[in-house]
């Protein structure tokens, strides 16, 4: 006879009055597959833990953005956000589909430099931009977003210098109705810091005002505080017009959108209330549309979205280490997943799957990560389906800030993987190994040896 | 060890406890184990019963069925003056 599917077993206490931290049960299906490659065959194939990026839907992502964008104003420019995920398979993926890149340091310039993008279509934020960087970037044309008055000070400077006219634009931080509002980068708008900086680049011979930009948070809820930030930019650039007679060429709305993965604390899952491209996409063109601008004399309109465009591409396997019963009675499921892999689990109750067939029955659990660290939990509360020791889960929603936040900590940086559109299998980014990290150390002579 | 007399277990998988008015729901296997329990099987015959029936090995039965056990004595499901 053949034996059926081991489920350990289980006797879950029913409870009609108050719903629990745990939540409902989330998970119907298993995951098997991602873009026809089964999950099981990639861990055999490269370890576990192991990250999958899906080519296809990074390029859908960014055409449906597009798409958003393009229905509803006649000038867009997407940047990739290269602090997101700076892997050069997905920044070429993105560069393939028309993204220029955003960079927020030196290291991310150069990066985009060595991927082959044109300097004057890299965008050069950040308040960190060392006098090298800023030479490196008016030698080649790239728009330099001017973060605070020392860094317009360094760039007429080494603009003189150098005598080439600087390609610049400033931040502006906001009041956009929002809790908190982002002051810290940037010239402020209410208080006049902006109209400052704009006349002090107006009145100098070596730097051109281009643009404006603006970035008013992260995984922003809320469409309309981009419609406010976009009629505030407007103002600004009209007066520009107003005042000096110049037209800037565009306006950087910055990024932010909220992808659809759930925030800690949040009610209801992402998938249901987080806005969609197109509701972002709708209040900032609308606003910049029902400007004064004149339609023949709209600006190009640059959007530097990360997260909402790399979420959903990319998911982290792995394998159950141990299950495990607490002092008071929850079940706890170790996996081979750590916070150090799996930065964003700080932030968010990331969806997990199993990668095998499961029953109805889920158990309330602490999800925690291996490493010998009490921070390691990768989710405090989540009705999961039974796992056994060995069994694979598929967490979704890793695609941003995890491939370039994550640390060698305890345990080595795994593997990562891209699914090409005819289901091949790339290796993007090999897994680290402790020579890779030696090659790193220097021991001091006297260090060199010991007796135990 | 037993289940104790008053503990009403029906065929789909639910647990009454009269006793505390409690109910509990069990999965398939866990269900197959208080049946067992019921008619006093011991432990060892248990853990042979799945490790014939089911895909996995002695360790984890060991394991999960002593976890399984505890649970129905943290439930008060088990007779108290038995000894695990």
């Amino acid at each position: 006879m053949e034996k059926q599917r081991y489920e350990r077993p289980i006797i879950k206490k029913l409870e009609s009055n108050m719903p629990n931290k745990f939540g409902m049960r989330t998970e119907y299906r298993p995951m098997t597959h991602i873009d026809n490659v089964g999950v099981k065959d990639l861990i055999n194939e490269h370890g576990s833990p192991l990250f999958v990026i899906s080519e296809k839907s990074v390029r859908d992502n960014i055409r449906n953005a597009r798409k958003a964008f393009e229905t509803r104003y006649p000038k867009v420019q997407f940047a990739w956000s290269y602090k997101t995920n700076y892997l050069d398979a997905v920044c070429r993926t993105f560069h393939q589909e028309g993204s220029w890149a955003e960079v927020v340091s030196g290291f991310e310039y150069d990066k985009a430099i060595h991927n082959g993008v044109d300097g004057s279509k890299i965008i050069f934020n950040g308040p960190d931009k060392t006098e090298d960087d800023l030479e490196k970037a008016i030698k080649n044309n790239s728009l330099i977003h001017i973060d605070h008055l020392d860094e317009l000070y360094t760039v007429r400077k080494l603009a003189e210098r150098m005598d080439i006219k600087a390609q610049v634009a400033i931040r502006v931080n906001m009041d956009t109705g929002i809790y908190p509002m982002w002051d810290r980068f940037g010239f402020n708008y209410e208080n006049g810091q902006a109209w400052d900086a704009l006349n002090k680049i107006m009145r100098s011979d070596v730097m051109e005002l281009v643009g404006l930009h603006t970035h008013i948070g992260t995984f922003m809820l809320s469409p309309n505080a981009y419609a406010v930030a976009a009629g505030k930019m407007a103002d600004l650039a009209i007066g520009i017009r107003d005042k000096y007679g110049h037209e800037i060429q565009y306006i950087d709305m910055g990024g932010g959108f909220a992808s659809q993965n759930n925030l800690k604390g949040a009610y209801l899952p992402g998938t249901d209330i987080n806005p969609t491209i197109d509701d972002f996409a709708e209040a900032i063109t609308s606003a910049l549309i029902n400007s004064n601008f004149k339609p023949e004399k709209l600006p190009l309109l640059i959007l530097e979205t990360g997260r909402a465009l790399i979420d959903d591409a990319a998911y982290l396997l792995g394998t159950v280490i141990s299950n495990k019963r607490l002092s008071d009675g929850r079940r706890s499921t170790i996996l081979d997943i750590g916070v150090n892999v799996l930065f964003t689990s700080f932030w968010y109750d990331h969806k997990i799957t199993p990668a095998q067939p499961f029953t109805q029955h889920t158990e309330d659990t602490v999800v925690y990560g291996p490493l010998c660290m009490n921070i390691d939990v990768i989710r405090e509360n989540i009705s999961l389906p039974l796992l056994n020791k060995g069994d694979h889960v598929v967490i979704q929603n890793v695609g941003a800030y995890n491939m370039t936040q994550w640390m060698q900590f305890i345990t080595l940086r795994p593997r990562i993987v891209m699914i090409d559109l005819e289901g091949n299998v790339h290796v993007v980014r090999e897994r680290e190994n402790l020579q890779r990290l030696l090659e790193f150390e220097k021991v001091p002579e006297h260090l060199k040896t010991f007796e135990l | 060890m037993k289940i104790k007399k008053n503990v009403a277990v029906s065929d789909s998988g639910f647990v009454f406890n009269p006793t505390t008015g409690e109910s509990f729901s069990v999965n398939p296997i866990g269900m197959k184990i208080v049946e067992m329990l019921k008619k006093e099987t011991p432990t060892q015959e248990i853990s042979n019963y799945i490790l014939e029936n089911y895909e996995t090995d002695a360790p984890t039965i060991d394991k999960d069925l002593y976890d399984f056990i505890e649970m129905l004595k943290q439930y008060s499901l088990i007779e108290e003056n038995e000894k695990a």
